[in-house]
Parts: structure tokens; C-alpha cells; sequence
């Protein structure tokens, strides 16, 4: 069995998935993103990139949501195997 | 009678829900409320329908609501339902209550009552989209310590039967404490049911508050009330809204928001002493493993997957997925943007040039219908006729000329926005806009401000962030709009001459150049503003892709014309008054000096002359009292007021190489740059309606061959001077109706003036630089 791999949100390519292991900092950016429904345990899959690569499209349980790379980066995310 | 909704949500699925047929009784225990307004607040997420609730709810009885120091525009609705009136307020859409700007702060005031001028609401109607429950009821349960009853409307019922869901609406009426209506408001389902359950929770107890936050935050809360209470002498500001205790909800807001507006508003009259007591518990709570950070949500989702657990069910296997399907295409990075392209050429077309035919359908209507009425009420020429036809019906027509181009828009707004491309759109550009600090919300606005900047401005109303939308607004008149074209065509048709090397291309380079001005100076204008005046924290791009849906037609049109009416209403009055006042200023003084020496008085004169050309017997001698007539005329402007104040002016306009004709031209295309070329018309002689080529030609050959006035009969222009023209009218804000449009949209003097003030100096200083730098060169 691999090793599940801990990347961040805006790192992952389009297609890939994975569950969220921990949403970081202490800001309202953090408390914007938990309040979206970026919660620990759920998982989340890239959908696309915008064409200058920024921002990101992601599914989280059942909608899609448009996040900046640098918001997504607060996001942790343990790839799930076979998707890497 | 109390109604059987129990006060403790629980897991029994026993008790009865409160149903249809309940109506009956329901009515009998809310004859209280039959002497006064029900007062409802409508919150919910973005993209779940709430503006269409609220207009299939209220439909034409609303108005709006401006609050001082706030941009958004807050909707009240009135609706009767049986012998009960309710008044609906319809909130700004948002995703939870944690205000940040003074925009989300009215917000959470209107719900909490704490404004002194709106009382407080009886029922708080969460409009939620039923196919994504969980994230659009976190709202709700926020909603729910508000002591106030709630009702959930269950919209997008449709979505839900196509993810093959049903949701088990008794079940969770239980389990939160409210009561909730399935409603599929763009079709108008349900709201008979939603209207009765409303007035049915104004006689129900509040909600049970749901017991989330753990014993360390809830003694934090009473430290907090304590410490409060005990300075109430700060208290009598009323800024934060003076009540007898603070309610809960704000108190939590305050203590878990760091540097939220909560606490900017309670540090003004509180001082830094009350950041440093937060700041206190806040370490305390961290201490002891709740960080403020994320813990609201953290536990209010918690307490939420709790409650709705076999809410939902899965009864069939979903449908086919179209959104899925089509988001492929639309956000892929070639296609998607090949498409919105495609897209975006074919909405500014429209308003381009198909709105074209429209508005010259409406101005020659206004201005024949204008002259009908005139012949008929005002037959003899004077200062009435004069007003009425050169200030009313013009001032009229220069309003309603914006029609087209604002209804088409708006059009294709909602139809995007209904649909969910909008968020697709937003994503596509997201990125070149934030290059500038903007965000990808601001383009189509800007777009569409190379068309007209009043439909444009009046765009703005989809970006949220209060300064992303401000800068947007700001730089919206720095697109060079349609009405600059006839200055650029006259200008580059009399100057710019096709002989040099670059030859046939000369011209299309100049225009093209106008038009780059603005997008290479707006970025920067952008970037400069979001430094200074609006300076703040940037704003979170968190943006929701909604799911595809057919945009109801229905709703379309009703939004076209009510942003068409808005227009006409709001910034109509405004323009109105300031073409009366330009007309003042080219009407009076009407006796002066001719040039002969004599008095005269010009209005008459020019009548007389009139009346000879029409009596002519031959075209020589038509056209020798024409002639008469346009020298008269243009005699008469010439020492008006404006004329003057362009005297006036002349030694400031000198260094960009005009003299006080051309600077009287620009002070007369205050109400609509275009009118620039008129005046031009009328102060040289050849009349200000140009109806055919020879006409125009006849302007440009009187433009080569003016001189200046000062005995040195040197050539006025030159093209140094036409291009110092063309850049002072591609920057500069001489358009009465976009000022107008920004202080309606706005809510206050400061930015239109502003506007004003910023491209005035813009366009002085780039024609200055323009003409210097051509005179050397040359």
C-alpha cells in the first residue's frame, strides 16, 4: 500500500483527489474557507484551472467552488491513493 | 394555541409536523398581528434564488432603502396574504453573519434590530438551496440564535428530484426547530404555503437555540456582558445601536471575529481597551484548545451534520449530471475562454451597435414629438420655446437615449447570471484582473463600459466586495465610450492627414491609440486607488459555481425594465437639470453686440433671418440668409455665458495649445461629450446638425482654417492640438449622466466629485503632455 501524500490544494493537478487533513491559519480567510464547507474529513477534487492557471475550480461534496491559489493553499489535503 | 413544534429538536420522529391543514387553526392564534405589519427578513446564501423569491413574493410593491456610509441597496417589499400585511426586507446574499464591511455589518444590524430607524424583524426567512443543504444551513443556524422564529424556504426543489434526492422536510423542521416550505421560487411553487408558514411562526415561540459552543466560550460571553455592562456610560453614542443588554449573538460575533467590523464599531466607543480584553479571552480560549479561529464553524458544521443525519435520502439514482458535462467545456482553459470571448464580443455588440438603431428611433421621436408640441403650445419663438425645446426635450432625450443600450445589457446580465455562467466568467478573468487588485466580477462591467459607462456602473452591482466595486466604478468613464467617437472622427477625419509614410493606416492607429489610453491608464488608476483611498484587506475570491439552470424569461424582462425605470427615476431629475443649465448658460445673454457694432437681440434676429431664408425665391439667395443665420447664431454663443467662462479660462488652456472657442466646446459637452462636435458646428459657423457629408466637410475645412484671434492669425489647430483634443476627451469625465449614475450608485456626493476631479486633472495634464511634446516635435 503507498503512502498517502500530504499536498496542498493549489498544488493538486486537475483530476486529482483527496480528502482534507487540516485547513491552516488564523484568519478570516481560514474562517471563510471552513464556513464554505472546507471541512476536515471531506473530500475535495480539482476540476479545472482558469486559463493563467489561477484561479482553481473544486468540488467539495456536491458544488463547485472558485478558489484563488492562495487561498487554496491554506488547505491541506492527503491525496488519495491511486489518484496520484 | 401553541403549536405542537417542539421546543427540543429530537431524534423522535413521532410528532406531527405543522401542515397545510393546520391553516385553519393557525389563523385563530395570530389575530394580534392583524392591526400591524408583519415584519420579515429574507437572508440566504448567494445563487439560491432570493431575489427571485423576493420579487415572485412582493413582485411590484417595493422600493428602496439607502442607508448613510453603506453602497449596497437594501429592498423592501410589501405583500398581503388574507386580512395580514408582511413587509419583506430583502438582505444583501451571504454565507454566514461574520460581518468584515460596513456593507455585511447593516446586514446583521437589520437582523438584530439594532438600527434605530428599523425596527426590529418579527421572522427571519432563510431562503436556502435545497440541493446543497449542509453549506446553505449553516446560515440558518446562525440565524437560529437569534431568539427570533425562523422560517426555511426549501428552494430549488427541482435540483433536488434530479440528484434522485427527497428530503424528509417534517424530519427537519424536528431537528432545527423551524419551519420549513419546498419552494421552486423562479417558478413560483410553494410560496402560497411559504406566505402561511410565516405568518404561522410569528405566533410561535423562538427556536431552541442550538446548544453548540462549549462551557470555556459561553463563560467568555458572560465575562464579556460583564464588562460591558459595567461601562454604560460609553454606551449613550448609540453607534453600535443602544439596547438594554447586548444581544448574545453580537457578543459572540465580537469575541469570536477578530478585526471584524463588530469590533471596529465597538472600538470606537469602547477604545483599544475593549481589543485588549478580546484579545484576552481570545488567548484564554486558545489556552485551553478552542481557538476562535475556525471554531464556529468547525462546531456549527458538527452540530448540523448531527441534525440533518437521514434528512436526506438517496431515493433513485441521480440524473444525468449536465452541469458536470458542460463545466468541462465552459472552464476549460482553451475552450472555455475561446467561448467566453465569443461571448463577451457578441454582448458588446449588442450594445454597441445593435442598441444603435433603437436609440436614434427614440431621439428622433422625443425631439419630432418635442417640435409638435412646441408648434402647438409655444408657437412664437422666446425663451419658453427655447427652453422647452433646447433644455427639456433635448434633456429628455439625452435620458432616455440610455435605454437601450441599459435594458440590453441587464438582459444579458441576468440571463448569465440566472443561468450560472456569471461565476464562470468571474473564474475565467479572475486572474488578469487581480493583476490590478481587482477581481474577475469587474470585467464585464468594464466591458461594457467601452459601449456606454452608465450601463457599465450600473454592472457593478455583481462585484460584492464594496472596494473591488468602488475601484471598478472608478475607472469604468476611463473606457473610451462611444460618445468619444464622433470627437475622435472629427478630430482624425479634418487633422490627421494620410500622405506620410504610415499613410492609409495613420488614422485607424490614432483611433486605435484612444482607445489603448484608457485600458493602459484604468489598470494603473486601479492599482493606485486600491493603495490609497480604498486600502484595505484584500478580499476573499471564495466564489460558488452554481449548478446550470434555464433562466426563466419571465424574470429577465421584469429586470430589464425595472434597471431601465431605476435609471430613468434615480438619475433621470439629475441629468434633466444640468442639460436645463447648460442650455441657461448658451441662451443667455440674447441682446449683445454684433458684428457690426449694433445692439441686437440675437434670439430675434436669428428668427428674422430664418424666416428670410425660407421666403427665398432662389437657392443663391437661400443660401446667402443661411449663411446670415449661421453667423448670427454663432455670434450669439460666442458672448453667451459659457462663451465667457471659455475666455475666461483661455489662459489655463493655452498651454494645451486651445483657445477660448474650443474650451467653451468642451464646457458645452458637459451633458454628453458628443456634443463637443455641435458646438464646434455652431461656433464656426456651420450650424450644429450635420446631415450630410458636405456639411461635415464644411466643419473640417472651417477647423483648418481658423486662426487665432490674437492678430497673429496663426492656424488654431494643428494636430498636435487635435491630439491633445482627442486625449483630453479619452480621459475626461464630461458626462453628466455618468456622474449621476455614479452618485446613485454610490449613495454619496464624494465619489461622483471625485470622479470629477481625478480625470479632469487626468485629461489636463495628458492633453498638456500630448501638445507640448507634439509642439516639439513638429
Amino acid at each position: 500500500m503507498s503512502a498517502e501524500l500530504t499536498l496542498r490544494l493549489h498544488q493538486l493537478k486537475p483530476g486529482q483527489r483527496g480528502r482534507i487533513a487540516r485547513v491552516v491559519g488564523n484568519d478570516h480567510i481560514s474562517q471563510r474557507l471552513l464556513e464554505m464547507g472546507l471541512l476536515e474529513g471531506d473530500f475535495v477534487e480539482v476540476l479545472a484551472l482558469a486559463p493563467l492557471g489561477d484561479p482553481i475550480e473544486v468540488k467539495v461534496s456536491d458544488y463547485r467552488l472558485s478558489l484563488r491559489r492562495s487561498e487554496a493553499e491554506r488547505v491541506c489535503v492527503l491525496l488519495e491513493p491511486g489518484h496520484g | 394555541m401553541n403549536h405542537p413544534i417542539p421546543l427540543h429538536s429530537s431524534d423522535e420522529h413521532g410528532d406531527i409536523p405543522p401542515s397545510s391543514a393546520d391553516q385553519g387553526a393557525t389563523k385563530t392564534c395570530v389575530p394580534s398581528l392583524s392591526h400591524r405589519v408583519l415584519r420579515v427578513a429574507l437572508i440566504g446564501n448567494p445563487n439560491t434564488g432570493k431575489t427571485t423569491l423576493f420579487n415572485a413574493l412582493c413582485g411590484l410593491r417595493q422600493k428602496t432603502g439607502n442607508y448613510p456610509g453603506v453602497t449596497v441597496e437594501i429592498k423592501k417589499g410589501r405583500l398581503n396574504y388574507g386580512d395580514h400585511e408582511l413587509e419583506i426586507v430583502d438582505l444583501p446574499g451571504t454565507y454566514s453573519l461574520s460581518p468584515r464591511s460596513p456593507d455585511e455589518m447593516l446586514a446583521v444590524e437589520l437582523v438584530l434590530g439594532l438600527r434605530p430607524d428599523e425596527p426590529a424583524p418579527d421572522v427571519l426567512l432563510s431562503i436556502v438551496d435545497a440541493s446543497n443543504l449542509e453549506r446553505n444551513l449553516y446560515l440558518t443556524c446562525q440565524l437560529l440564535e437569534l431568539g427570533k422564529p425562523v422560517v426555511v424556504a426549501l428552494n430549488m426543489m427541482d435540483l433536488v428530484a434530479r440528484q434522485g434526492r427527497e428530503i424528509n422536510v417534517s424530519a427537519l423542521q424536528h431537528r432545527l426547530g423551524v419551519l420549513a416550505v419546498p419552494t421552486q421560487a423562479n417558478r413560483q411553487i410553494g410560496l402560497e404555503s411559504l406566505k402561511r408558514a410565516l405568518l404561522q411562526a410569528a405566533s410561535l415561540p423562538p427556536p431552541p437555540r442550538p446548544d453548540i459552543f462549549p462551557a470555556p466560550v459561553e463563560s467568555e460571553l458572560e465575562n464579556l456582558r460583564t464588562w460591558l455592562s459595567e461601562r454604560p456610560h460609553l454606551r449613550s453614542a448609540r453607534k453600535v445601536g443602544a439596547t438594554a443588554s447586548w444581544p448574545r449573538f453580537l457578543l459572540l460575533r465580537l469575541l469570536l471575529d477578530s478585526g471584524s467590523a463588530v469590533e471596529r464599531r465597538f472600538r470606537e466607543q469602547y477604545g483599544e481597551e475593549i481589543s485588549a480584553f478580546l484579545n484576552a479571552a481570545r488567548q484564554r480560549l486558545s489556552e485551553q484548545g478552542l481557538s476562535t479561529a475556525g471554531l464556529e464553524p468547525r462546531l456549527r458544521y458538527a452540530w448540523l451534520r448531527e441534525r440533518l443525519r437521514d434528512c436526506v435520502h438517496q431515493v433513485r439514482p441521480p440524473a444525468f449530471n449536465w452541469t458536470d458535462r458542460i463545466d468541462r467545456l465552459l472552464t476549460h482553459k482553451l475552450w472555455g475562454t475561446l467561448i467566453f470571448l465569443n461571448l463577451m464580443f457578441f454582448v458588446f455588440w449588442s450594445i454597441f451597435r445593435a442598441a444603435e438603431p433603437l436609440m436614434h428611433a427614440l431621439e428622433f421621436t422625443i425631439t419630432e414629438a418635442g417640435e409638435l408640441v412646441a408648434d402647438w403650445v409655444l408657437p412664437q419663438p422666446g425663451i419658453l420655446r427655447s427652453l422647452f425645446l433646447d433644455g427639456v426635450v433635448k434633456g429628455v432625450g439625452s435620458v432616455l437615449v440610455f435605454l437601450p443600450q441599459i435594458m440590453i445589457l441587464f438582459g444579458f446580465i441576468t440571463v448569465l447570471e440566472d443561468c450560472g455562467y456569471m461565476a464562470r466568467a468571474a473564474f475565467l478573468m479572475d486572474k488578469l484582473m487581480a493583476k490590478c487588485g481587482l477581481s474577475g466580477k469587474s470585467f464585464i462591467p468594464l466591458l461594457s463600459s467601452f459601449a456606454c459607462a452608465i450601463p457599465g456602473i450600473m454592472a457593478t452591482r455583481v462585484i460584492e466586495d464594496r472596494r473591488d466595486r468602488l475601484a471598478t466604478i472608478l475607472i469604468a468613464p476611463l473606457m473610451s465610450c462611444s460618445a468619444r467617437l464622433p470627437v475622435y472622427n472629427l478630430m482624425i477625419a479634418t487633422f490627421i492627414t494620410t500622405n506620410t509614410f504610415l499613410g492609409y493606416w495613420l488614422p485607424a492607429l490614432v483611433l486605435l491609440s484612444m482607445y489603448l489610453i484608457g485600458v493602459v491608464l484604468a489598470p494603473l488608476i486601479a492599482w493606485a486607488l486600491k493603495r490609497t483611498v480604498l486600502r484595505g484587506e484584500t478580499p476573499i475570491f471564495i466564489l460558488e459555481l452554481p449548478p446550470y439552470q434555464l433562466p426563466a424569461l419571465r424574470l429577465v424582462a421584469y429586470r430589464m425594465v425595472e434597471r431601465g425605470w431605476a435609471f430613468v427615476r434615480r438619475a433621470g431629475t439629475l441629468i434633466l437639470a444640468t442639460m436645463i443649465l447648460v442650455w441657461a448658460l448658451l441662451y443667455f445673454p440674447r441682446t449683445g453686440i454684433d458684428a457690426h457694432g449694433n445692439v441686437v437681440n440675437f434670439e430675434l434676429a436669428c428668427v428674422e433671418l430664418l424666416a428670410r431664408r425660407d421666403a427665398a425665391a432662389d437657392e443663391q439667395e437661400k443660401e446667402h440668409w443661411h449663411q446670415q443665420y449661421l453667423e448670427t447664431q454663432a455670434q450669439w454663443r460666442r458672448q453667451s455665458w459659457l462663451g465667457r467662462a471659455g475666455r475666461w479660462l483661455e489662459p489655463i488652456l493655452r498651454p494645451l495649445g486651445w483657445d477660448w472657442r474650443i474650451g467653451m466646446a468642451a464646457l458645452a459637452s458637459f451633458p454628453a461629450r458628443e456634443v463637443v462636435v455641435g458646438t464646434l458646428g455652431i461656433i464656426f459657423g456651420v450650424g450644429e446638425d450635420f446631415h450630410d457629408e458636405a456639411e461635415s466637410r464644411q466643419l473640417r475645412q472651417r477647423l483648418q482654417q481658423a486662426t487665432w484671434e490674437d492678430g497673429t492669425d496663426q492656424p488654431l489647430f494643428s494636430v498636435p492640438v487635435a491630439l491633445s483634443l482627442m486625449v483630453f476627451f479619452a480621459l475626461c469625465s464630461q458626462c453628466v449622466s455618468t456622474l449621476a449614475v455614479i452618485r446613485r450608485e454610490t449613495n454619496s456626493w464624494a465619489w461622483p466629485i471625485f470622479t470629477f476631479v481625478y480625470m479632469t486633472f487626468l485629461a489636463y495634464f495628458a492633453a498638456l503632455l500630448v501638445y507640448q511634446v507634439g509642439s516639439l516635435l513638429t
